[in-house]
């Protein structure tokens, strides 16, 4: 590999001079460095943050998936032979596994656009607020960061057999119950963890509404457009980037799902309808000692997760800016 | 961007680097040493006990009491670090390289999957290890023996699952709470409908229906060793529940969820105390716990006939040695002294958990005389089935757990079917190493 350059040019034999070699070091070091080398060094602690607690772990995560890998005790030598695919065949051919994605599917197709369009409109309407502003914004705040733990009795007290639901549905309340029965299980996980994370999101939305000038909607509104047709055409393409966010983000997060079924449906019940593949990993990885396996469907799991990232970024996100 | 590359580059190959080198590092924590010499190294050591308040202090007078005598091999204890489950924190704690000394709550199922990491290490290793669990446990100690014949865990205290009732709700229900008709699982099954039909009870038992691999422990696995006079869940390698007695109790279980005698969702809290279930399977633990809450009485599980001496579950917590201890010499000492007649005694008294003694009731007659609650716990310890102590013990009940909820708690399979498939994967799962 020859050296070159900062403008390409390739160098060749010894250089002419004392002023051309220290040009010639300077410019190998503002290569290597940057233009603001401090910037470098006020990034290092996140960049090790990120290659420590993110991109280590992702790797080794590969490398255990493509072996016969379980966690022994320092010094302890073992065989921990290339399995090439094996774990891979044995995760995808895994009915619980094909069941565990059946369900996040489902519980993403009510939560992402759920959660896009409630925390939309719900922003929409907090920043047209005059009156107990902050006791509104407050008020969506607090389920976001309440423990799952601690909220998720109210949700048994409102979705159990003889819960404040059925007791308003009465003769309509389904048979079996919400969380007992195969076909609402994740449907209701689903609300549940979008009425928890909208805060989150209406506080993203309330940001990005900042950015819409009034003279929009003041220009809108001499020109005869109602309430209507200002947010579907000037709030709506206004957040759009944020938009993008959300969907990313409650994607990301719903991919993840693990403590709402964990809780509320005794770790995936009614019969594995709404365990997710997270719940697996952790049944596989750290219960089971089999973190292979576990390792495996991870990297499934992130796959997919990118590839929905990306058809969700192309449909939603347009043509970037 | 270009310009960056170039360094980001640099600094992730200088971070993963260090971070081997660390990773590296921290692989051979365990060295120095060999282990005979380990297994008589004297100093400092640290144990772990469980987090509930009896055992607590329980713990604390025993650590005094060892102190006392031996500044120079002082104990430093600690409840065990909260997490989803002991064994979760236990496990990455060997391999962390950091696990105590001593853990005072060693699951027997957990067993296997610890000492496939290396994690424990094998009491034979001391002069009088064997002889010692022997003597103090009798022949219900063999049911801890791990496959390579070696002893990883010394059994310490047993709960004997019984069936609790509640008197108040039985009256109710217009029953015989002095003698309740619970002999068999006829009579059972009879007496959660009068119960459930009365209006005296929501539900006449509510076992968690949850998908946790240890709920069996808590359902089907007392009645089964009940009706099967003590077999436990594996027999020479091979699942032995798919049989006439196992599906029995899968179709007295699948009778009440069907009947809408105990409930299928999950209950935050303990609905045997909140009156929300009038019986429940549960262990000499539950007599404190229950004190003041609730009238209750308790039974042996009943079996398909009425019998004298039924088996039960065990539900035992043993003392494991972790591999990551310098001073074994101490650890073993210890664990002598803390399972030593006295100590067993004051634990008895202290938590009402069964210390794992042969003639148990004998040894401590003067206790069982004033606390006659206590009395029937003694009488079924010395007839207590345990996991099995196979590899994949986890996954194993995890087959079993799943199997049982699709077909007896949600009647999507037939219990034929699910008992076989569950069966056959058990076979293999027991037959790897």
């Amino acid at each position: 590999m020859s050296l070159r350059t900062s403008d390409g040019s390739p160098v060749t034999g010894a250089p002419v001079g004392g002023t051309t070699d220290q040009r010639l070091v300077t410019r190998k070091r503002k290569n290597f460095l940057g233009r603001q080398p401090l910037g470098l060094l006020f990034s290092a602690p996140y960049v090790i943050y990120v290659l420590g607690v993110l991109a280590f772990p992702l790797g080794y995560a590969v490398y255990i998936s493509f072996h016969d890998y379980f966690f022994t005790a320092p010094g302890v030598q073992v065989d921990r032979p290339f399995v090439g695919l094996d774990n891979y065949i044995t995760v995808l051919t895994d009915p619980a596994v094909q069941r565990s994605f059946a369900n996040i599917g489902v519980f993403l197709v009510i939560n992402v656009p759920l959660t896009v369009g409630l925390s939309l409109v719900l922003a929409n309407a907090l920043n047209r607020v005059t009156k107990l502003k902050t006791f509104f914004r407050v008020s969506y705040y607090v389920p976001y960061v309440t423990a799952s733990v601690a909220v998720v009795g109210v949700w048994l007290f409102l979705f159990q057999q003889n819960g404040l639901v059925n007791a308003v549905l009465g003769p309509l309340a389904p048979n079996p119950s919400w969380l007992v029965n195969s076909w609402l299980a994740m449907p209701t996980v689903a609300l549940f963890v979008t009425w928890k994370q909208l805060g989150f999101f209406i506080l993203l939305y309330l940001a990005a509404l900042q950015n819409i000038p009034d003279e929009l909607y003041e220009s809108a509104s001499v020109d005869g457009a109602n309430k209507r047709v200002q947010f579907w055409n000037i709030t709506v393409p206004g957040v759009r980037s944020a938009s993008v966010l959300v969907t990313l983000l409650a994607t990301i997060t719903g991919a993840n799902l693990f403590t709402e079924p964990y809780l509320l449906t005794g770790g995936g019940g009614p019969d594995g309808a709404s365990t997710s593949p997270v719940f697996l990993m952790y049944q596989m990885g750290i219960l089971q000692g089999n973190p292979d396996v576990a390792a495996a469907l991870g990297v499934v799991l992130v796959i997919g997760v990118l590839l929905i990232a990306l058809i969700q970024k192309r449909l939603v996100g347009g043509k970037e800016d | 961007m270009k310009r960056f590359s170039t360094a980001t580059r640099v600094m992730s190959v200088a971070a993963l680097t260090i971070m081997g080198v660390g990773l590296a590092g921290c692989g051979g924590g365990a060295g120095g040493g060999s282990a005979a010499s380990a297994t008589t190294a004297k100093g400092p050591i640290k144990i772990w006990y469980s987090n509930n308040e009896f055992e607590v202090k329980w713990g604390k007078d025993m650590v005094a009491s060892w102190n006392a005598a031996h500044p120079d091999q002082q104990i430093d204890a600690q409840e065990i670090p909260a997490g989803k489950s002991s064994e979760e924190v236990i496990g990455a704690a060997i391999t962390a390289g950091n696990a105590p000394c001593l853990v005072f709550n060693t699951a027997p199922v957990a067993v296997p999957q610890f000492q496939k990491q290396g994690g424990l290490v094998s009491l034979d290793s001391f002069p009088d290890g064997a002889q010692y669990i022997k003597d103090r446990t009798g022949d219900l100690a063999d049911q801890y023996k791990s496959a390579d014949g070696k002893m990883y865990q010394l059994p310490w205290k047993s709960n004997p699952v019984v069936l609790f009732y509640n008197k108040d709700l039985f009256k109710k229900a217009g029953l015989d709470a002095e003698h309740p008709k619970l002999n068999t699982q006829a009579e059972f099954l009879d007496t959660a409908r009068t119960l459930v039909k009365s209006g005296a009870a929501a539900n006449a038992v509510w076992p968690s229906p949850s998908s946790d691999f240890f709920q069996p422990w808590f359902d089907f696995y007392p009645f089964y060793a009940a009706s099967s006079g003590g077999t436990n869940l594996l027999k020479d390698g091979q699942a032995t529940f798919d049989s006439d007695q196992g599906k029995q109790v899968a179709t007295m279980f699948q009778t009440l969820y069907k009947e809408n005698l105990a409930s299928k969702e999950v209950y935050k809290g303990d609905s045997f105390a909140e009156g929300k279930a009038a019986m429940s399977l549960a262990g000499p633990w539950a007599v404190a716990a229950y004190k003041g809450k609730v009238n209750w009485g308790a039974v042996a599980v009943p079996g398909v006939q009425a019998q004298a001496s039924g088996s039960t579950f065990s539900d035992a917590k043993n003392v494991a040695m972790y591999s990551a201890c310098k001073n074994q010499g101490t650890a073993w000492d210890v664990m002598k002294f803390a399972t030593s007649k006295e100590q067993d005694g004051k634990l008895l008294a202290a938590s009402g958990q069964m210390p794992m003694r042969k003639d148990l009731p004998a040894t401590y007659a003067d206790y069982f005389a004033k606390n006659p609650a206590y009395k029937q716990f003694a009488e079924e310890a010395g007839r207590t089935v345990e996991v099995p102590n196979v590899s994949n013990s986890v996954q194993i009940w995890q087959t079993f757990r799943d199997a049982w909820g699709k077909s007896v708690i949600f009647g999507n399979q037939s219990i034929d079917d699910a008992f076989k498939g569950a069966s056959d994967k058990i076979n293999q799962l027991a037959a790897q190493k």
